[in-house]
This record gives C-alpha cells, sequence and structure tokens, in this order.
C-alpha cells in the first residue's frame, strides 16, 4: 500500500469535528436569497457591477482566441472593411453612381465610415447572438449574471472597430479631410451604436437558447439589416415619403452622425435623437426579456 | 446556533422532455401556439401534471457555519438538481434558500477552461468565473502554479497539456477559492488514485479551516471520511440526515435492486444457445437478500439460473467481476473435478449454480459482474455469455472489524482482502 498509515479512530473523530478557529460572524441578513423570481424581473445592476472583472476577461479571451492559428492574425480586422469598400467603390461608386451623391465627400471614405460602424454592428450582434448557445457549458456549471456573455461578445468587437478606426483616421488624412470639433460627438456614437448592439445581441442570444432558428435567420436578418441602413448610400437618396420609415431603423441616424462627426458636416440631431430613443427602448426591452428567459437558460440549453 | 444555510421547502418541477428535449424550434412553437385553445379543453379533464416532475419536493435542511455535509443518494434522487438550485443556476420553482456567506460551487473542475490559451492566462480565466478577484487571482497565483505543478509548463496552451497537467491545474485554481460556503459537486471522480488523493487532502483543509462545505459524491469513503454529517437523498427529498455512518448503513438498505437482479423471463430472447439458456442472474448478500449494497464484511453470493436445453454437456459457471474503472479484479469457472465429475449429463431443465465471494474480500465501490456457462469436455466451449449483466457496491462502514481496521484513508488494489499479519517476537541473540 503506497498511502501512508496515519489514520488512527482518535485522528477519525478529531477529523469529524473541526476546530474553528475563528468563529465566523454571520450577516443579520442572508447574502443571496434564492427564490422563484416574480414575472417582472429586476435588473439587478448590483450583482452586474460585481461580475464587471468577468465581463472584461471573457471579452479578453475573445480577442486573445479569436486571431489565433490565422496566418494574417489582426490584419483581418483591416482586410475586411477595407476589401468591401474597394468593391463597393467600384461598384456602388462608379457603376451605381451614388458616388456623386455623396455631397463632395469621396466615395471610398464615405462608404468606409458607414462600414466601420456596420462591421462592429454586425459581428457585434452575430457573435453576441450565437454567445449563450456557444457557453452552455458555463451557464450549467457556474452562477454569474448571464447578460455578462453577450456583453462581452460586443465588448470583444469593440477592438477590431478601433483597428479600423485607426485606418479610417489614415484614409481621411490621405484624401485631405479636415478633422473637426464634431468629432467630439464619435466616443458617444460608439457609446450607442455598443449599446444598440447589446440590446439586440441580448435578445437575439435569449431567444437562440430556446429556438435554434435565430441561429439561422441571424445572417439572413444581418444582410437585410444592411440593405436598409445607409451603409453604401446617402439617406438623402431615399424619397422624402418614406424617410421616415427609414428612420426607424436606429442604424440610420447613427451613421449618418457617424459621417457627420467624421467629415465635419451638419449633425441632423433629430435623426439622431430619434435612434438614440430607439436604442433605449431595445435595451430596455433587450435585457427585460433577457431576464425573463434567464431562468430556464440551464435547464434548456 | 445560526445557521449559515437555510433550506426551506424547497422544489423543483420540470417539464418531461425539458432535459432530453433540449430546445424547440419556432416552428413547434407556432404549431404550439395554434393548438394551445384546443389543448387547453382537452386539459381539462387530463391532467398536466404528467408532463412534469418534481425533481426536488420540499426540501428543508439547515446548515450551521464549519459544517461539513456530504449529500448521497441514487442517481435522480435530485443530488445534482439540489446543487444547481444552490448554486444558482437554475431557479427553483417553490421555497427558499438562504445563503449567509459567499458561495463558490465547483461541479466541475476546469469550467470555462480555453485550450487555445495558456495555463497562466486560463488561471485569471477561471479564477474569475469563478467569482476571483483580479488581485486575488494575482496575489495567490504563485500558490496555484506550485500546487497544480505545471510550472514549466505555465506560459504553455493547455491544448498541449496532459489530461493530468490540465485537471491538476483546473483543481489548483479551484482549490484557491475562499468562499465562506462551499459546493462541491464529484470533482473527484476525475484523475488518478494521486490527484484524488491532493484533491481529498484539500478539501479536508478547507473544512478544518471552518469553513462550511456541501460536498455530493459517490465516492463512499470520501463521504465518510470527510463529512460528520450526511444529508441522502431519495426521490427528490431528504429520506434521511445526521451521523454520516449511520446515514451511511441506511443507504445500503435502501438499495434499488435494480442492477443486482437480472431475469430472461422469455426463453427464445435468453442469451445463450440450443444447448444453454440463462434465465436470471442475481447478487445476493450474507443473509440471502437480493441487493446491489453491500456491507464488505458480508459474503456476497452470484447467482446464476439456467435452461439446459439438450443433455449430453458437462457445464460449469462463470463469471468475471470488473471495477468501475473497468479493471478485472478477479474471475473465476467452477471447473473443479468435484462438480464436473458427478454431472448428470442426461438432465434437462432448470439450473442454479452459484458462487460465492467471500467476505472482507472487496475493496469499496461499484462492481459490474459478467457471467457465463461453460461447456468443459476436450476444451472450453462457451454456451451463454453476457457481459456487465449484474453490479453492486460495496461499502465499509469502517467499523474496525473489515480488512481496512482502524485505518479509514484510501486503500490501493482492485480488491482488499483480510489477510493474517503475525509479528514474530524479536529473536534474542542477535
Amino acid at each position: 500500500m503506497s498511502e501512508s498509515l496515519i489514520d488512527t479512530e482518535a485522528d477519525l473523530n478529531s477529523r469529524h469535528s473541526p476546530a474553528h478557529p475563528e468563529p465566523l460572524a454571520l450577516p443579520e441578513e442572508p447574502l443571496v436569497r434564492i427564490q422563484p423570481s416574480k414575472s417582472w424581473v429586476a435588473l439587478n445592476l448590483r450583482d452586474l457591477w460585481s461580475y464587471r472583472e468577468l465581463l472584461y476577461f471573457l471579452a479578453w479571451r475573445d480577442v486573445k482566441v479569436r486571431y489565433k492559428q490565422t496566418a494574417l492574425g489582426v490584419a483581418w480586422a483591416l482586410l475586411q472593411p477595407l476589401l468591401t469598400m474597394l468593391i463597393s467603390t467600384l461598384i456602388f461608386g462608379r457603376l451605381g453612381g451614388f458616388g456623386a451623391r455623396t455631397g463632395g465627400i469621396p466615395y471610398p471614405i464615405f462608404v468606409f465610415a458607414g462600414l466601420l460602424p456596420w462591421t462592429f454592428f454586425a459581428n457585434a450582434i452575430t457573435t453576441s447572438g450565437n454567445s449563450l448557445v456557444g457557453s452552455a457549458n458555463l451557464i450549467t456549471k457556474v452562477y454569474f449574471p448571464r447578460m455578462i456573455i453577450p456583453g462581452a461578445a460586443v465588448a470583444a468587437g469593440l477592438v477590431d472597430f478601433f483597428i479600423a478606426f485607426v485606418l479610417l483616421i489614415g484614409l481621411l488624412l490621405y484624401y485631405q479631410m479636415t478633422l473637426t470639433w464634431n468629432l467630439l460627438l464619435f466616443p458617444v456614437l460608439v457609446f450607442f451604436t455598443a449599446l444598440l448592439a447589446t440590446g439586440v445581441g441580448m435578445w437575439l442570444s435569449a431567444l437562440n437558447v430556446k429556438y435554434r432558428d435565430v441561429r439561422f435567420a441571424l445572417p439572413f436578418i444581418v444582410q437585410l439589416w444592411m440593405f436598409v441602413s445607409p451603409v453604401f448610400y446617402p439617406s438623402n437618396l431615399l424619397p422624402d415619403k418614406y424617410r421616415w420609415a427609414f428612420a426607424l431603423n436606429p442604424l440610420t441616424g447613427i451613421i449618418e452622425a457617424y459621417r457627420s462627426s467624421l467629415f465635419g458636416r451638419p449633425t441632423d440631431w433629430t435623426a439622431l435623437g430619434v435612434s438614440a430613443l430607439l436604442t433605449i427602448c431595445i435595451l430596455v426591452y433587450g435585457s427585460y426579456s433577457f431576464r425573463r428567459m434567464e431562468k430556464t437558460f440551464a435547464d434548456i440549453v | 446556533m445560526k445557521p449559515i444555510i437555510k433550506v426551506e421547502n424547497l422544489a423543483k418541477q420540470y417539464r418531461i422532455g425539458m432535459r432530453e428535449a433540449a430546445y424547440g424550434t419556432l416552428r413547434e412553437a407556432i404549431v404550439d401556439l395554434a393548438w394551445a385553445p384546443l389543448r387547453r379543453l382537452r386539459n381539462r379533464n387530463g391532467n398536466a401534471a404528467n408532463h412534469t416532475i418534481w425533481a426536488l419536493k420540499d426540501v428543508s435542511f439547515e446548515v450551521d457555519p464549519g459544517e461539513v455535509v456530504g449529500i448521497i443518494g441514487r442517481n435522480g434522487a435530485g443530488k445534482s438538481t439540489l446543487l444547481k438550485v444552490l448554486s444558482r443556476i437554475t431557479e427553483p420553482t417553490r421555497g427558499v434558500v438562504e445563503l449567509y456567506g459567499r458561495v463558490a460551487s465547483l461541479l466541475e473542475v476546469g469550467t470555462g477552461f480555453h485550450s487555445e490559451l495558456t495555463g497562466r492566462e486560463n488561471i485569471f480565466l477561471n479564477g474569475a468565473i469563478l467569482g476571483m478577484k483580479k488581485a486575488e487571482t494575482e496575489r495567490k497565483f504563485d500558490e496555484i502554479v506550485a500546487f497544480s505543478e505545471v510550472e514549466k509548463f505555465i506560459d504553455t496552451p493547455v491544448k498541449r497539456y496532459s489530461t493530468g497537467m490540465y485537471l491538476r491545474l483546473a483543481f489548483a485554481v479551484a482549490a484557491h477559492l475562499e468562499p465562506e460556503i462551499l459546493i462541491v459537486d464529484e470533482v473527484l471522480a476525475v484523475g488518478d488514485a494521486n490527484f484524488q488523493r491532493k484533491c481529498l487532502d484539500k478539501m479536508e483543509n478547507v473544512a478544518q479551516q471552518g469553513r462550511t462545505v456541501l460536498f455530493v459524491s459517490h465516492n463512499m469513503p470520501a463521504i465518510v471520511r470527510l463529512c460528520p454529517r450526511v444529508i441522502l437523498m431519495k426521490d427528490g427529498s431528504v429520506a434521511m440526515d445526521g451521523n454520516s455512518r449511520k446515514v451511511a448503513a441506511a443507504y445500503l438498505d435502501t438499495g434499488l435492486e435494480m442492477t443486482a437482479r437480472r431475469e430472461w423471463p422469455i426463453v427464445e430472447e435468453a442469451p445463450g444457445d440450443d444447448t444453454v439458456r440463462l434465465r436470471a442472474v442475481r447478487v445476493r448478500g450474507g443473509d440471502g437478500r437480493v441487493t446491489d449494497a453491500l456491507d464488505v464484511r458480508e459474503r456476497i453470493s452470484v447467482e446464476i439460473e439456467y435452461d439446459v436445453l439438450r443433455p449430453g454437456k458437462r457445464l460449469s459457471g462463470g463469471l468475471i467481476v470488473n471495477n468501475d474503472e473497468g479493471v478485472c479484479a478477479f474471475s473465476s469457472a467452477d471447473f473443479y473435478p468435484e462438480s464436473i465429475d458427478n454431472q448428470d449429463t442426461s438432465f434437462t431443465g432448470r439450473r442454479v449454480t452459484s458462487c460465492e465471494i467471500p467476505s472482507n474480500l472487496m475493496t469499496e465501490g461499484t462492481f459490474t459482474v459478467s457471467v457465463a456457462v461453460y461447456a468443459i469436455f476436450e476444451g472450453v466451449h462457451t454456451h451463454a455469455q453476457t457481459v456487465d449483466i449484474v453490479g453492486f457496491t460495496v461499502f465499509d462502514p469502517i467499523e474496525g472489524d473489515s480488512a481496512r481496521g482502524i485505518y479509514t484513508g484510501p486503500v490501493a488494489g482492485v480488491v482488499h482482502p483480510r489477510l493474517a499479519w503475525t509479528t514474530a517476537p524479536p529473536v534474542s541473540g542477535e
């Protein structure tokens, strides 16, 4: 026998009455109360806040892992918008004639300024939409606020966003655009884009747990959404009659505001206001329905 | 004393099929919606209870600070569901749990480990997932690495680790959690004997530091060793709660007798050929009852009942006993002259042969038994054979009179016979 034969009956007994070196002072109120939640569930922001480091680590993991074992690595974050820019310049800018309707802005940077938030948004809702299902092993084994998972997926996309942003600044200088104070609006826009992506991503990810159809519908939704957003065309190209319908797409106001911020054009505050309002509505609805569905995640994922 | 864990009338209902058919599709939901009014009509006389099961039924108990409580029960008794509710992974349907301390639950080691990340990176990631602050992980980093014994490979992606290294690293992170309440599930079921030992020692440490531990395991010796108090779950309720040895003994008597008995009522479906057909295999305890839970100190008999359809052969029973790791503990067959030579070869009909395994031979654990019926005459011919057909669990209440004596720790070997030890008196003049 390789084990040391040290145990004796006396030893066993002493084990069974462990010494309490420091008597624990228990709090008056329970730290955690587990019970069936009401149908309307509070957001529990305090809980979310105490797990903020996990959000960081999950996003950090996604970033670290994303370009592992790829030949081009982070260059993918540049290649994707760059190639899309080139192709769309050729097709929409030249052949489609959108190039003449951009109000004097060279079409390549016009389209890149739209692609920047769009690529971020599209990737963010795709990855966060699939994030819960992909994290089934976490959900069934450990407790933490589940919103962290789709949230981290969005946050991880920000890295690619900033890499592409640096490229855009280079392009702006190349095309000799003057940067104006409007650029101050830029961080606010990034924040709103991320909020919108979180709202949509949360809702989709929760729905995906229950209905795996979401996974198949997502690429399709993303594609349609791109065409109704002013990525390749300026929104003033649309007939006035239908402008209001396009304004219902929260990305419309946001993408246009990106352009006015980058190119120093006047901002359409009404459109941006509508977008901001819609973003908040989507975020509230997304988190509400997420919390409602969250209860059964571990049982059905 | 004020309890640190208070569980009151806890109940959890699952919809049947919810766990198996993991998810629906949108189409089903739409079709469902269309049928809903109709179904409601039908359900008025039918019962909805048919579609649900209660995994937990009115479970109540309290745990004092510093207590180490084991939870045992058969598969499906509700242990895992209880842990999942206590760990806040799933919500209860009814009832309340109050926790007066920080909880860490270890339902698995290495949750969230990413194979592409290095050992170092995974320590931080896993720490965050288990609820450790970054500063805390940094503080304990060296200790974790030392405990895991993978210093040299700490900057290598864990996908290049061996299973052992991976598990050691994963457990090392978990072992350095400092919650007031620790909930542990079966993590010790993994890894080699050395690793299991290390885990057990660490758990003991945690217990001795005065922290509260809930420990679910099938590893009976571990439970008895670590936990003065044991809760026995049965069919979603607390069947017994108290002194670990008493509860463990009672657990034996609640044997479900599921695997201890196998019968083939239809001869055509029974294993065998046109000479021999197996009809039943049973495991009996020392007192003759059919049971799958046996005290290490009692005799075990394996009974093979078979039909002889054709006369003319001298038949022998045989068996192979494997432990739960698939390692053969021993085999035995009745190839003894006294039973072969006197056999009436004209016999046809039902016959029962049984093999007696002496007391104090087995070690604790779960064993499966394969049986066969052979004809031995100018070589061995197998007439009927069936693999892992019955099983039993051997348990040692550790009362000092078994093969382990008063020793309570883990023992090596697939069997653990009680052997005679003698110590010669010192030889004078040397």
